[in-house]
């Protein structure tokens, strides 16, 4: 195990997000075995692994869909119990996942407020949320033509942006993206490497699923690498090459070549 | 509420710049396209209804837009165009409801077997026929939201059913007459002339009030606002076809009663879709269901709401055509449904949920009924109306589904 943590990006003060010793398994399979995790205010920590390797399943354990065998949960230093993703919503982790949850019928303003429409005399207070919705896409660099349009007529990157901003509007401390650009263009993906730059500044603990190492490099402070229900390495990316995490990936990094195996980067 | 309160902190102290100072409003861009798809969205319908009113003005010698034939029209369309408000909401979920017609007529008939049978009120009557369809709707509901039966067939097995209690309810009768004159005067009955006139203005006059007072508080906080012009088309719309439409009404007999609550159902229908959380959230569990459910939106009460309130609106037509016609029949009239389905189709309603307004309706089911009337008024067959009629609704339904395709072409 190669521990490379700098002071600069972790160890200082309490993390955001720890998980302790967490174990979860499907019958026989052993999908998380005694992983730990942990994220820090205003950092981005990369979360990479192959296929199968537990990534998935770890996001889930925080997001309060699985429930973990065993492990503990803190947030903030303290020891929370997250058996539904309505806990773990209240306690302020946020779960983007790749299907975005939008309305595509719907506009920006609508998406965003949807389940929490603010109210005047009991209508629908659209100015008010207009005005509050411009600002929450303001204060994220978020650029579109008008939150008047359906989301249907949005870029891939303008939906994966409203998608994270749906989750800001409810002052998160976490916010988790699963693949957030597996499915965008070159120029969409610099817009969503710089939204998560954005909630960086914002001071809120970042964790990003991520096959692709080069956005990895791009935007991530600190990467975990999962590795057959283990994490088997964590980097600090100034300090470190693409070489090493894919070592990590794959397993080369201890002398077993995998055979014939590319590493899904 | 303390939730959204922290939010509106957390947005302000991200921005101080923006709290305190407002940046003058920009005026909003007034293309075409974005007219098209916002105010403008309807002009196909507008069109065609247009051509069609246009060809049987001229083919029928003026018969058609004479004051006596547009009151009838209107009152010929009500009972089509309220089980059209249903069906928009049912549609609105991405669902079907094919048992609204046979709904209508089974609560007419029970309201008609109250009121002449058991000699009750009228109103009581009325009211027995409207509860017994909220609770047919909930039953449709139930085993379409909570037992996640397809819609389509829950409802085609409840026309059939529903249409074997509309025989069992009448008994031996084909026709039931009612003679309560509460019943009788509900639909065919005319508004004198100050209200004829003073209703819709009052309510014409409480919109403008209200677009006013949005711009208003729009520009004040530095939102874009609607420029002039646009606002003065709106507006010169909103009085310009009601007045004419209330104007020719008046030279015949008034304004029909049936077609005042008509358009009141469907203004109210409207603010209630798109001025309330719950319309708001009909629009999301219709557009994408699964994300409706993770933002927190009941998805099963709103389908079992939804559909009970479908078939308490198919009630009140069916008791609006008891009125209207006298008597109650045992014989489902066949083209009840389709007309009404059509008429929210015709519209611009989405078979395919969360998409279409509830003016739909009105354009549909004019539409429809100008052309039952204008065909009828050229003594047409009814095989030549029914051919007719059929290829305006598939003109209609593909129509939605070439704009479904390009629209989810991005």
């Amino acid at each position: 195990m190669s521990e490379k943590v700098t002071a600069k990006t972790a160890g200082i003060g309490v993390p955001r997000l720890q998980l302790k010793g967490i174990n979860k398994t499907f019958g026989a399979v052993r999908a998380l075995m005694n992983v730990d995790f942990e994220a820090y205010a205003g950092e981005v920590v990369g979360l990479v692994g192959d296929n199968g390797a537990g990534k998935s399943t770890l996001i889930k354990v925080i997001s309060g869909v699985y429930i973990p065998d065993s492990g503990d949960y803190f947030i903030e230093g303290e020891s929370v119990h997250i058996t539904s993703p309505q806990d773990a919503n209240r306690l302020g982790i946020e779960t983007v996942y790749q299907d975005l949850a939008l309305c595509d019928n719907l506009d920006v303003v609508a998406n965003l407020w949807l389940g929490r429409e603010e109210l005047l005399m009991g209508t629908l207070n659209e100015v008010e949320m207009e005005r509050l919705t411009l600002n929450v896409l303001r204060s994220l660099d978020v650029k579109i033509p008008s939150v008047r349009v359906p989301v249907a007529a949005l870029s891939g990157g303008q939906r994966q942006s409203i998608a994270v901003a749906k989750t800001i509007l409810r002052k998160p401390k976490v916010v988790l993206l699963d693949e957030p650009t597996a499915a965008l263009g070159v120029a969409q993906t610099k817009q969503v490497l710089q939204l998560i730059r954005r909630l960086r500044e914002q001071g809120l603990a970042v964790v990003v699923i991520s096959h692709n190492l080069h956005d990895v490099f791009e935007v991530v402070d600190r990467a975990i690498v999962m590795r057959l229900g283990r994490r088997s390495a964590t980097f600090d990316i100034k300090s470190t090459t693409p070489e090493k995490v894919v070592g990590a990936i794959t397993g080369a990094e201890f002398g077993e070549i995998p055979a014939g195996t590319e590493a899904e980067v | 509420m303390s939730n959204e309160l922290k939010t509106k902190n957390f947005v302000v102290e991200k921005l101080p710049g923006l709290a305190g100072t407002v940046p003058p409003p920009p005026a909003e861009n007034f293309s075409i396209k974005t007219l098209l798809r916002q105010d403008l969205g309807f002009l196909p319908v507008l069109v065609t209804l247009l051509i069609i009113v246009v060809f049987f003005q001229i083919s029928t010698n003026g018969i058609f837009l004479d004051p006596r034939n547009i009151s009838n029209l209107l009152q010929q369309v009500v009972s089509v165009g309220i089980i059209g408000i249903a069906a928009v909401l049912v549609l609105l979920l991405g669902e079907i409801d094919l048992s609204l017609a046979a709904v209508s007529q089974t609560c007419g008939a029970i309201t008609a077997v109250l009121s002449v049978y058991q000699e009750w009120n009228g109103w009581a009557a009325i009211l027995v026929g409207l509860v017994a369809g909220a609770a047919i709707g909930l039953v449709n509901g139930f085993f379409i939201a909570v037992l996640r039966v397809p819609s389509f067939i829950v409802t085609l097995a409840g026309s059939i059913f529903y249409a074997g209690i509309l025989l069992l309810v009448l008994g031996r009768q084909t026709t039931l007459t009612v003679r309560d004159p509460i019943l009788r005067d509900l639909a065919p009955n005319y508004m004198d002339n100050l209200f004829g006139w003073l209703v819709p203005l009052v309510g014409i006059g409480l919109y403008i009030a209200f677009v006013l007072l949005e711009q208003r508080r729009r520009a004040a906080i530095g939102l874009k606002t609607k420029t002039p012009l646009r606002l003065g088309i709106q507006f010169s719309l909103t009085v310009i076809v009601p007045v004419a439409v209330i104007w020719l009404l008046q030279s015949y007999n008034g304004v029909p009663i049936a077609g005042l609550i008509w358009v009141g159902l469907v203004v109210t229908f409207w603010i209630l879709l798109t001025r309330t959380t719950y319309g708001r959230h009909l629009y999301a569990v219709g557009g994408n269901s699964e994300a409706a459910r993770r933002a927190g939106i009941n998805t099963t009460l709103m389908k079992l709401s939804i559909f009970a309130l479908a078939s308490t609106l198919a009630a009140f037509a069916g008791i609006m055509l008891l009125s209207r016609s006298t008597a109650a029949a045992s014989q489902i009239d066949s083209t009840l449904l389709l007309r009404a389905i059509a008429a929210a189709v015709i519209g611009g309603v989405s078979l395919f949920g969360g998409r279409g307004s509830i003016w739909a309706v009105v354009l549909g089911a004019l539409v429809i009924g100008s052309l039952e009337n204008g065909l009828t008024l050229q003594d047409q067959e009814q095989s030549i109306k029914n051919v007719i009629e059929g290829v305006v609704l598939i003109l209609a339904v593909t129509a939605d589904a070439l704009a479904r395709r390009s629209s989810n072409r991005r």
